[in-house]
């Protein structure tokens, strides 16, 4: 059993914390919140032991491994923490405000050999784990250009006072949805390493971006453009697109449906020439407990499984979420406007 | 429970495998009158069950079924709550207190904050039985004999290991309501295992029940399993695997399967929609030996 503890039970801890409750290789000994209520609903209904300082619950209960999804501003201070006391840590997207701060933590994680992952989960749906496979075995050819696109309804009209409204939280839609998209591009495509030209723009929100647009380039000198905008009513919930031109066909994807072209007849097994459609249904591995998607418990089943040695420990990784992060740094300096 | 029940993920642009199709979905539901066309077309075939989220728009679809009681003397529905995504925004917006104190109706969240939150502390269970009215509003008068907690809550609890808040849903649907507490799972060899162990004994659950395997979390062999040895009272949704196993091998597989009760689809077209409950009469007859609808 792996000994696993929590901090911060938000929204995205809440939902780790029931698929780590269902874990069989999983004993989950405790969770840390500041939130009172959280914490008495827990202890009163749950079998998990709870602490209103993450520091105590460290120091009680030992565990071997800890999520943490407490907010951004706090992930470099907390992980350096659990880090320095030898502890495997998974923790939420986006990995650090400062790009100098996920440095360090990369560094510590490599020398003292802890398992580290962060929360893109895209990188474990069965559509973008195919576009992955084809374009890593070069079936669409040469890459040229790309497009990477997220659209949901998070901030649809004038308000204030969460988080998300706040810049030096890291509260702004390129932080919390362009981070997706531009992860699961360096993932896919090769790490984008230059901004042309970015667009920040608030629609509703006074203080930060509800709207990200780009030109960018990977190392590979592939263009691309980003299109973000998290205050799009039309969609019920998040929606992350990519398309790929290639020398040998054209990819287009989303979290659910993938379309592939391919102009030969020269193409994988299961494909053929001209468009191909394939849906997530026969894509998705399954899982043993499903919550909100396949891919939530998956990314969790495979830090666990890293950590048993099961798995090697190559996928959204500290050191792919500085990448993300860093390009975020980019675009915040290269801003037009 | 009827032996087929007509579903409203068509009506919501809940789509699981195409974005495109969703939208599409938006674009031909716009106006409610549309819904309810559709689910007229669906009792034409005999299907006089809706099963449905509460989605705010049910609340005008409510209205005009109470407007015909005559027309809708067969209907019923069964409500599935809560419509999460209306929860989960608020909270994003004004915090888990925030949104208590939205949609906890009455006095009673002005008691709390006058007693402190020692009262909130202690008073979860009645707090979730003021949210369950609350979603109840809209079905006031409508035939309502099953109610349905949504899957994300479900499977939120299941793995959180709260099966009292499982146990006091059930008991408040069958206590206020005079109906059949029922869940929706992704999970459901789990979720009966924690449901039995609560005291809930042959449980209606609905859950992911296709040939393809999908959502059949830890595998179609235990699902198979538990439908053949265990006592509960199945509901099979996702049948077609969100479109991609052909109509007929998929109603034939559901069919074929012991001790489901009900099966839940929908459609948007009147073509599919009696497409899908010719076949399922069909291989009816053909695995039950009886041609009859209700079971």
């Amino acid at each position: 059993m792996i000994k696993v503890a929590l901090i911060g039970a938000g929204k995205m801890g809440i939902s780790h914390l029931s698929i780590l409750g269902a874990h069989p290789d999983v004993e989950v000994v405790g969770v840390a919140d500041t939130s009172k209520i959280v914490t008495d609903v827990l202890e009163k209904y749950s079998a998990f032991k709870t602490f209103s300082d993450y520091k105590k619950m460290l120091a009680q209960v030992n565990p071997d491994a800890v999520f943490v999804s407490a907010p951004t501003k706090f992930h470099a201070s907390i992980v350096n923490e659990l880090l320095q006391m030898g502890k495997h840590v998974f923790v939420e997207k986006p990995f650090c405000l400062k790009v100098d701060d996920g440095v360090t933590l990369v560094r510590m994680a490599k020398d003292k050999n802890l398992i580290n992952q962060v929360g893109y989960h895209n990188k474990f749906i069965g559509t973008f784990e195919e576009v992955k496979r084809l374009i890593t075995g070069g079936f669409i050819g040469e890459i040229n250009h790309f497009t990477g696109e997220a659209y949901g309804p998070v901030v649809v009209r004038k308000k204030q006072g969460t988080w998300r409204a706040d810049p030096e939280e890291g509260g702004g839609c390129l932080m919390d949805y362009a981070s997706h998209v531009i992860d699961l591009l360096n993932y896919i495509v090769s790490p984008i390493r230059k901004v042309h030209g970015a667009l920040l723009k608030p629609i509703y929100s006074e203080t930060v971006e509800d709207a990200v647009y780009a030109l960018v380039e990977t190392e590979n000198n592939i263009s691309g453009v980003l299109s973000v905008n998290w205050s799009e009513e039309t969609y019920r919930k998040m929606s992350t697109s990519i398309s790929i031109n290639g020398s040998k066909g054209k990819i287009i994807s989303d979290a659910s449906e993938l379309k592939v072209y391919f102009k030969t007849a020269d193409c994988p097994a299961g494909y053929s020439k001209g468009w191909n459609i394939k849906y997530v249904t026969e894509l998705t591995h399954e899982v043993d407990f499903y919550l909100r998607g396949e891919e939530y418990s998956a990314q969790v089943d495979y830090f666990i499984k890293a950590i048993q040695g099961k798995v090697p420990n190559i996928k959204n990784t500290f050191e792919s979420a500085l990448i993300t992060d860093q390009l975020i740094a980019q675009i915040k300096n290269n801003k037009n406007n | 429970m009827d032996r087929i029940l007509f579903g409203d993920n068509q009506f919501f642009a809940v789509n699981h495998i195409s974005d495109e199709k969703s939208r599409a979905q938006s674009i031909k539901f716009k106006e409610d009158k549309t819904i309810l066309d559709t689910i007229d077309i669906a009792r034409e075939t005999g299907v006089e069950t809706f099963m449905c989220t509460t989605h705010d728009r049910i609340i005008n679809i409510c209205e005009m079924i109470r407007e015909q009681p005559e027309k809708y003397k067969q209907f019923s529905i069964y409500p599935c709550m809560p419509y999460a995504h209306k929860y989960a925004n608020a909270v994003t917006e004004l915090g888990i207190l925030g949104t208590i104190k939205q949609y906890v109706p009455g006095n009673f969240f002005g008691s709390i904050f006058k007693g402190g939150m020692a009262v909130v502390s202690k008073d979860y269970i009645s707090i979730m039985e003021l949210l369950i009215d609350a979603e109840m509003k809209m079905f006031k008068k409508i035939n309502t004999p099953v109610i349905f907690l949504q899957n994300v809550i479900t499977d939120l609890l299941l793995g959180l290991g709260m099966k009292d808040i499982l146990k006091a849903f059930h008991d408040y649907v069958k206590k206020k309501y005079d109906a059949e507490p029922a869940f929706i799972t992704m999970n459901m060899p789990k979720l009966l295992d924690v449901l039995e162990s609560a005291g809930i004994e042959n449980p209606i659950i609905c859950s992911s029940i296709n040939k393809a395997g999908f959502r059949m979390s830890g595998g179609m062999a235990v699902y198979e399993e538990t439908l053949r040895t265990r006592k509960l009272r199945a509901i099979a949704m996702q049948v077609l695997g969100g479109g991609a196993i052909p109509a007929k091998e998929a109603i034939e597989y559901v069919c074929s399967l012991p001790n489901v009760e009900s099966i839940l689809f929908g459609a948007s077209s009147r073509q599919n929609i009696s497409q899908t409950v010719s076949l399922i009469h069909e291989f009816d007859k053909k695995y039950r030996n009886t041609g009859v609808v209700s079971a």
